[in-house]
Order: structure tokens, then sequence, then C-alpha cells
């Protein structure tokens, strides 16, 4: 028997939602909205850092709207599709997405530890590279961990919908 | 009259060929170990979608790889235009997916098993309904480490 686990309550100007129907036409937050300007639209929520107190987000650069998220750490990117979603839609959606969190961790890379002289995405890059030296790259884990924490890659999948 | 006179060498001798047999062989030997059978004949239609936020996938073996699109225009008289998955050289249904996942699974290397990754090699028109199922049958049988095989692009390529 598995536990049923009551979901845990978020707030809804924590969550993003992203949409996308049938005929490939994108919804972000209940608007319409081209891709080219998704992956501005999410840096903008995850960035926001409207928290006020403890929640507060003292790197984050957004506008601190209270109506958007409150950091980045609450911040969670809601995707989904409709069965009749074409495949290639989807991961331009999801690449855009995952630009968002990796231009906002390179910025913050970039400010924190300026002197490995590149981007978070390069640092992973070379993390994962295999001709890379173990010591090395244990101080890359270390550094990467880091960002990881201050933008957590929280993107939920919900399971497509018949029709939208 | 001397009865001991050299024999003169008219003509050169004919080159032995003793070893030549050996030395076919040989050639014959080392192609057959070195040749690497292309393991899967893609039989759909396998257009990646393009994507620039990628990771590099640099441990293939352990890797399974399932392929998803419309059938390839030689298979579409017998199998229709709805796009169809395929393992290992032949088209298969949904519920197949996990007991292929288990099989593949079991070949591999014991210390390999767990950190096995199912990547997906899917046609860039293929509908989400398709994913969403295997995803479904991959969850079934635990192998919840999946990734999506793009090409190299900008996303505008994908339109």
């Amino acid at each position: 028997m598995e536990d049923v686990i009551d979901p845990p309550v978020i707030k809804q100007r924590n969550i993003f939602t992203v949409v996308v129907n049938k005929n490939n036409m994108i919804l972000v937050e209940e608007k319409l909205m081209d891709l080219s300007d998704v992956r501005k639209a999410a840096v903008k929520f995850l960035d926001n850092g409207g928290g006020l107190g403890e929640e507060a987000c003292d790197y984050c650069k957004g506008e601190r709207d209270r109506s958007s998220s409150d950091n980045p750490d609450k911040a969670i990117i809601s995707l989904k599709n409709d069965r009749e979603t074409d495949y290639k839609v989807y991961i331009s959606v999801q690449n855009e997405l995952v630009a968002a969190y990796n231009e906002l961790r390179d910025r913050e890379f970039i400010a924190l530890y300026p002197n490995e002289r590149m981007s978070f995405v390069e640092a992973d890059k070379k993390y994962s590279d295999p001709r890379t030296r173990v010591k090395v790259k244990a101080a890359l884990k270390v550094k990467l961990s880091v960002l990881k924490k201050m933008y957590p890659q929280k993107l939920s999948e919900a399971e497509p919908s018949k029709n939208i | 009259m001397s009865k001991f006179r050299k024999k003169k060498n008219d003509e050169q001798a004919a080159i032995n060929t003793a070893s030549l047999p050996d030395i076919v062989f040989m050639l014959l030997f080392f192609f057959m170990v070195a040749t690497v059978m292309r393991d899967n004949t893609l039989m759909v239609e396998n257009k990646l979608p393009a994507a620039d936020q990628i990771q590099k996938l640099d441990k293939k073996d352990r890797v399974i790889y399932i392929y998803a699109g419309k059938p390839s225009a030689r298979y579409e008289t017998k199998y229709g235009d709805q796009a169809r998955i395929q393992l290992n050289d032949k088209f298969s249904v949904v519920s197949d997916v996990g007991a292929y996942v288990l099989a593949e699974r079991a070949t591999k290397r014991e210390e390999l098993q767990n950190v096995l990754t199912t990547a997906l090699k899917v046609d860039g028109e293929t509908n989400m309904g398709v994913i969403s199922d295997i995803k479904q049958e991959l969850r079934k049988v635990n192998a919840l480490k999946i990734n999506y095989t793009t090409r190299v692009g900008d996303y505008t390529q994908n339109r």
C-alpha cells in the first residue's frame, strides 16, 4: 500500500504556468505568448524576489513584485501539454525554460566567482567532461552546487490533458 | 665437357606465394574483429528537434535508446502514417516499452544497472501523447532518468 501524501500548499503567485495547446499555441500565466518571449518572462518570474523578511532574496535583481514569486527557491515553473502538442514545440519551450535558469545561474556565477573566467554553463560542461582532473572537478562541484541552490531548477511537468 | 656445370638461371624464379593465404586470412580476421555492426536500422523518420541548452551524454554504455516517429517511406504502406515506437529493430506498441527496458537493463553490467538513462530519440512532428505514454511505461519499470536527444541549434529551426 502506498501512502497518500497530501500535496504541499503552494501559493499561486509562486507558480508560473506554461500551457501548450494542441495548436501549439503557448499560454503563459493565462496570456498568449510567442515562444521568443518565454525566456524573458521566465527570467522575470524567477528573479522577481518579492518575498519579505525570511523569504527575501538578496541576490535577485527583479522587480520585487508582491504578486509574483517570493524567491527562486519557492518559484516553480509548471509546464502542461496537450496530447496533440508537437514534440518539437515542447522541446523548444523546455529549452527556453532551461535557458532562463541558465541565464540567471550564469549571471550569479560570474558575479560570485569572477576568477573562474567562465559562465555556469561552461563550468558545468567542464565538470561533466571526463578529461577534467578530479581535483578540478571537486572544486567546481562546490561552486556549481552553490549556484544550483541559489536558482534550483523546479520545473514541474503535468500529465498531458486530452484537450485544452 | 664438365658434368658439374652450374645451371644457368635463365628465367627469374616466381615469387614465393606460400604466405599469401596467411596475409589474406590475417586481413579477414582483422576486419571481422574490428567491425562493429550498426545495431539499429532506423525504420521511423527521425528529424530531431533543435535545442541549445543541452548537455552531452558521454557514457554511451549506460544509455538505452527508444525511437519514435512516423514510419519512414519504405514502411508507410504497411504501417500507416501514425507515429510509432521503434525498439531495437522492430515497430512496437507502448505496452512493450517496459519489457524492452527491463531486457536491456539485464544485458548491462551490474554496476551500471542503477545508473541507466533512457534516451528518447523522437521525431519533431510526433504528438506529445506518444511521449507521455512512453514516460508512463518507463515510470512503471522505474526507469526514471530520461533524456531527450536533440540536434544542436536554435529553437527557431523548429518551426
